[in-house]
Order: C-alpha cells, then structure tokens, then sequence
C-alpha cells in the first residue's frame, strides 16, 4: 500500500442529523438522496428536501468532508425530467459527486454538468472492467461501486484492468441479489429498486398473530412465519423462509448483515479506493456507531497493515446492529456462493 | 409480428437440448437466440456446439443469435464472451455493459440489447441504437404503458422485443441457490440442476408456488403470459419472445404464431394456452401491476 492511496470511508446519511453524526464519529464522506423516487432508499421519513441538503453540504465542507448524492434509480420517458433536475440541483448545491446507474443520465449530467464527478452506482451492474471500461470511456466517470457479487480475487481483477476508482461494501444490508439486477420486490408488490427506489416496501407488510404463530407477508404472499420467542423480521422477501422440495428453510439467505472487516488489508492491498456503509434507513446512533468502528479499523490499517488484527470488541459493537444480530463476508469468501 | 425463441434459461442433458433444437427448426419461430446465459459452469453445449445448432438452425430458415450471460464475474466469463463477440456468423444478444464494450470496440453494429441492459427510457435506448443495437428487449418489469410512452417520446430507430411467455427472469445472484438446496457449494454443486427441466419451485410456507429456483438465477413460479393481451402488446412490439420451457414450447410458438396472424382470437388462444403451463398465469407487470398478478382488464 502506498502512502497515497487513501481509502476514504463512505457512511449513509438517511437524514441531517444522521449526516451531521457520521461527519462527528470521522466519516471522509457521506452520501444520501432527495425525497423522491430518484434515489434507492425511497423511504417514508427519509432523505433530503434541498434546505436539508444545503445545510448538510455546509456542515461537511466546513470540516473537509465530502457529499455524494445518489440519484440510482431508473428514470423514464414520463418522468425524465425529475431526474435531470435533480441533477441540476446537485450541482447548484455543490455536491462533490452523483452516483448514478442509468447511462442516458450520465450523458446529460457529462454534457451539462462537465465539472461535475461522476460515480457509477450499484444499481448499475458493473461486475467487470470491461462494464466499468465502458462508463469510462462513454461518460468519465470516475469511480465504480462493486455490486455484492464478486470474491476477493476478482475483485482485485478488477482494479489490476480498471483507471476507475472502486468503491466496495464493507457492512450492512447484505443484498443477495445483483443491485440492479432484481425484480422481486416488483413481482410481489409492483415497486422496484430499479423504478421505484424501493424492495419489498413498508406499505405492503403485514404483521398477524396468527394460532400458527406471527406471520409476516408481503402484498398478501407469506415471507415468514415466526413462532414463540422468535423475533419477527421484516418481510424482505429473499430473507423469508420458504419450502423447497419439502424442506422449509431460508432458500435465499437468512437475515444477516455484510462485515468485510477482516478482509481490510486485503481489500487495502488490492488498491480500493473506497469503502462503502450501507444503511441510509438506519437511525443516527447507528451511523455514529458503525462510523466510530470503521473510522478506528481504517485508520488502523492504513498505519501499519501487516499488524491490522481486527479487534473482538469493533466486532462484537457491529453485531449489534446487524440484523439478526450475525455477520457474514458474503461473496467476497468465495464458499458462501 | 415476428416470434422469437429466447435463449434455454434451464441446464438440460445435452441430448435434450440438441432434441429440442431439432423441434425447433421445424417450429413457427423467426428468430431463435441460442446459447448460456445464466451459469459459466454449464457445459453440456459448449461454444462450438452452440454454434453448430445455430448454423443448422440458420439452414432452417432462422435468424439466430449467440446470447451472452448476464452475470459476469471473472476473467473466464469475459474470456468466454469474447469468443462469442469475435465471431462473425452470427449477431450476439448483449445481456451485460461488458458485452456492449467488446462489441463497440469490435465495431459491430448488429447486435440486441438483451433484456437485463436496463433500458428504461429513450435517451438510455437511444445511446444504445447509436453505439450499434438494431433491436433491444423491454425489461421485463416494463408495463405496456411505459414501453409505449418510451416509444412515442422520440425514440431511436430501432425495433422492439418483449418477452411475452415464460417464467419471468427476476434476479440474479452470485451464490446459486440449487446447490445451496443441497448443501453444496456453486464450486462443486455437482451439477445438480441438469435435467430440472423447469427449475425447482420455491413455495411459501402455506404451499403456494411463489419463485423458481434455477441456479444463479431467480424466476417467477408462475407463467408470464402476454397471449391474451396480445393486441396491445403488438402496437409497441415488432418481436414477441416466448421462453423455452420443459414441455409444450412448440405448441406455446404454434399458438402465438396463430394468434399473432389473427387465425384465433386471443382470449381463445390464452384459453388453450392452459394445457401448457406448469403453473397459473400472470401479465402484472404488462399492466403495471404486481407482476405476479393475473389481471384481466374491465
């Protein structure tokens, strides 16, 4: 690792104090969304309206940190202009980048925005350079973050054939499936993260105590059924346990939480350039929780990365607010494929 | 209206596949896309094989394409799609940006934009159109309405194709969800979905078909089926595509193909269609509903 090569850490902010607390516990950047469908945590009570959002622009770049907006939903020819304007308005605001997903709107952004950073998204599927090659060349972004999908070795792949930056998840909501890839939510209830911002969204869970126990659905399709002292889970639906060939079980994944602390030096050593927080839907304490940890395990490898050892206590602080209270490295250890 | 055969979505032994493609030949489809596109570890058909069932398809009267896989995770994937990029005899379905790179930067300009390309608006299909795409396919969440309100609003010269039968390609993963059924590992799943011929079902826990399994790949249990609706689907649509499943796929061509030249009507046809579906029907998505609705509109 060369004394460059800083890896910045990049925490959701789902709201202003959340901003304003991951900006206090050390976060490099943060990034987060306008309350619109412009965005992939289309949350009731979330996001940003631009006074939000000009007042969290001032508060990071006062103490040296950056903003990022995500606008990684896809937009259509019925509502295109919200998504131009929302670009529009980011650069107004003085965001020091956009992460997008859908090529028509890098376009825009690169032909009227010229000085504006790009990053492409999640939400667009880039899995090989050759994909990230092509965002480059096309539209200059500058940076890609990886879907959940790769192990640690073609993750490194990618870097070794890529000029863009690349940004990687190190802890939170584990999606299972390829960000932008994925149409469940849609299947069961009509809202997508593709279109709407949105998997498996709130207005369309049901809890019921049932004699056969809490039963939790989905637009009317049962995800889980939770017996007594079981804890009921939110019905996202490839975290639900269904039959399969007569076997009940999670046929998808169980509810479990993404934690690459351990793989740091290696990631630091394949050269990423970044490292993404997942969580925008999370409270403040949350945030300045996972911030705190990740801030001390970063700073940690980047002096001295043959003596990085992850600390059982950073561990056991993140198992807190894991879902299910379990970690896991997901694709990045390749067995769990 | 032209139809289409989409790419074999499931693993089957390679004497089926090569059974099936002889059907095929004789069957009513213009066009047949060919080819694997959901697991790099499925080789009962490799790149050479494919290319001899497209040729023999090709002499049948078909236009045939080489479809690329969607997911592309190592430098083997790449490798593989690069065989199947530099060959000139047939035109390739782009199902990832990787494949559009390599096709640009070999200067094609034949070549489909598949439907996992997240085309949802004319200035993303019109970027697509000018680096070379002669057809695209509608994602599948992509309601009738959208898709003909894209169309109005300027778009490029280019035609239209939608995936109007079949298990609905919902997600895909890294981790393959058939081997995780039997506590094996993608690296040594021993190939255990060769052979189900139309994935393995995922029911909820009251009994009711929800997703189909099949490897990497997530399906819809149900079927996708735009028969009925058919009319409107060909106002927007030059290309129907029908999905190969394990039975009936030449009975399911048959009666799109009768339908689409109006010989039956479409409420018939779907009536018939019924005896060739594993599981109920839905067109949610086509009318901007759930997907796994059956809607019949008022």
């Amino acid at each position: 690792m060369t004394s460059n090569s800083r890896i910045e850490l990049v925490c959701p902010a789902g709201s202003l104090p959340a901003l304003k607390t991951a900006v206090d516990h050390g976060a490099d950047c943060v990034y987060l969304g306008f309350k619109d469908a412009t965005n992939a945590r289309n949350f009731t009570g979330l996001n940003f309206d631009a006074n939000a959002m000009r007042e969290g622009v001032r508060y990071a770049h006062d103490r040296r940190r950056k903003v990022l907006l995500a606008l990684n939903t896809y937009p259509q020819a019925g509502n295109w202009s919200a998504w131009t304007a929302a670009i529009d308005r980011a650069a107004d605001l003085g965001i020091d980048a956009v992460i997008l997903a859908d090529p028509g709107l890098m376009a825009y952004a690169q032909k009227t925005h010229p000085a504006l950073r790009l990053h492409l998204s999640v939400q667009g599927s880039a899995t090989s350079y050759e994909a990230i090659n092509f965002y480059a060349e096309r539209f200059g972004i500058q940076r890609a973050v990886l879907p959940r999908v790769l192990s640690l070795p073609q993750v490194e792949q990618v870097i070794a054939n890529t000029a863009v930056e690349i940004e990687v998840f190190g802890f939170g909501g584990l999606c299972v499936m390829v960000e932008g890839r994925c149409a469940l939510s849609a299947y069961a209830t009509g809202e997508s993260p593709n279109c709407n911002g949105a998997c498996s969204p709130g207005k369309h869970v049901r809890w019921e105590q049932t004699p056969s126990g809490m039963e939790t659905r989905l637009n009317g399709i049962l995800i889980d059924r939770f017996g007594d002292g079981e804890r009921a889970g939110y019905p996202t639906l490839c975290k639900g346990r269904f039959d399969v060939g007569g076997e009940t079980y999670y046929a998808i994944e169980e509810p479990t939480s993404l934690n690459t602390l351990e793989l740091l030096p290696d990631l630091a050593r394949a050269g990423i350039r970044a490292i993404k927080i997942e969580g925008r839907q999370r409270s403040p304490a949350y945030v300045a929780q996972v911030t705190r940890v990740w801030r001390e395990a970063l700073d940690r490898v980047m002096r001295d990365i043959d003596g990085f050892r992850v600390q059982p206590a950073w561990i056991a602080e993140l198992d807190k607010v894991s879902e299910g209270r379990s970690h896991t490295l997901g694709a990045y250890y390749r067995p769990w494929k | 209206m032209k139809l289409a055969l989409g790419p074999l979505l499931y693993y089957w032994p390679r004497q089926a596949t090569l059974d099936f493609y002889a059907q095929v030949a004789d069957s009513p489809a213009d066009v047949v896309y060919v080819g694997e596109t959901v697991c790099s570890r499925r080789h009962e058909l490799r790149l050479d094989d494919w290319l001899e069932v497209a040729a023999m398809l090709r002499a049948a009267g078909k236009e045939v394409v080489l479809s690329s896989q969607s997911l592309i995770e190592s430098e083997s994937d790449l490798k593989a799609l690069r065989r199947i990029v530099a060959q000139a005899d047939f035109r390739v379905e782009a199902n990832d940006m990787s494949a559009v790179h390599l096709l640009t930067g070999a200067g094609r300009r034949d070549w489909i934009a598949g439907p996992t390309l997240n085309i949802f608006n004319p200035h993303t299909l019109a970027l697509l159109a000018e680096s070379g795409a002669t057809r695209w396919v509608a994602p599948p969440e992509m309601s009738g309405a959208v898709l003909a309100e894209l169309l109005a609003s300027g778009a490029p010269q280019i035609k239209t194709e939608v995936l109007a039968w079949g298990r609905l390609p919902l997600a895909h993963s890294a981790r393959c969800f058939t081997a995780r059924h039997f506590n094996l590992q993608k690296d040594t799943c021993e190939f255990r979905c060769l052979g189900m011929s139309d994935g393995l079902v995922l029911r909820t826990r009251e009994g009711e078909p929800f997703l189909t399994l099949n490897g990497v790949q997530t399906q819809s249990a149900r079927v996708h089926n735009l028969l009925a609706d058919l009319s409107s689907v060909r106002r927007s649509a030059q290309v129907v595509r029908v999905s190969p499943q394990g039975e009936h796929t030449i009975r399911v061509l048959q009666l799109f193909r009768e339908s689409a030249d109006e010989r039956l009507a479409p409420q018939e046809a779907f009536r018939r269609s019924a005896e060739c579906m594993v599981e109920a029907p839905c067109n949610g998505f086509w009318h901007g509903r759930p997907g796994v609705e059956q809607y019949v509109p008022s």
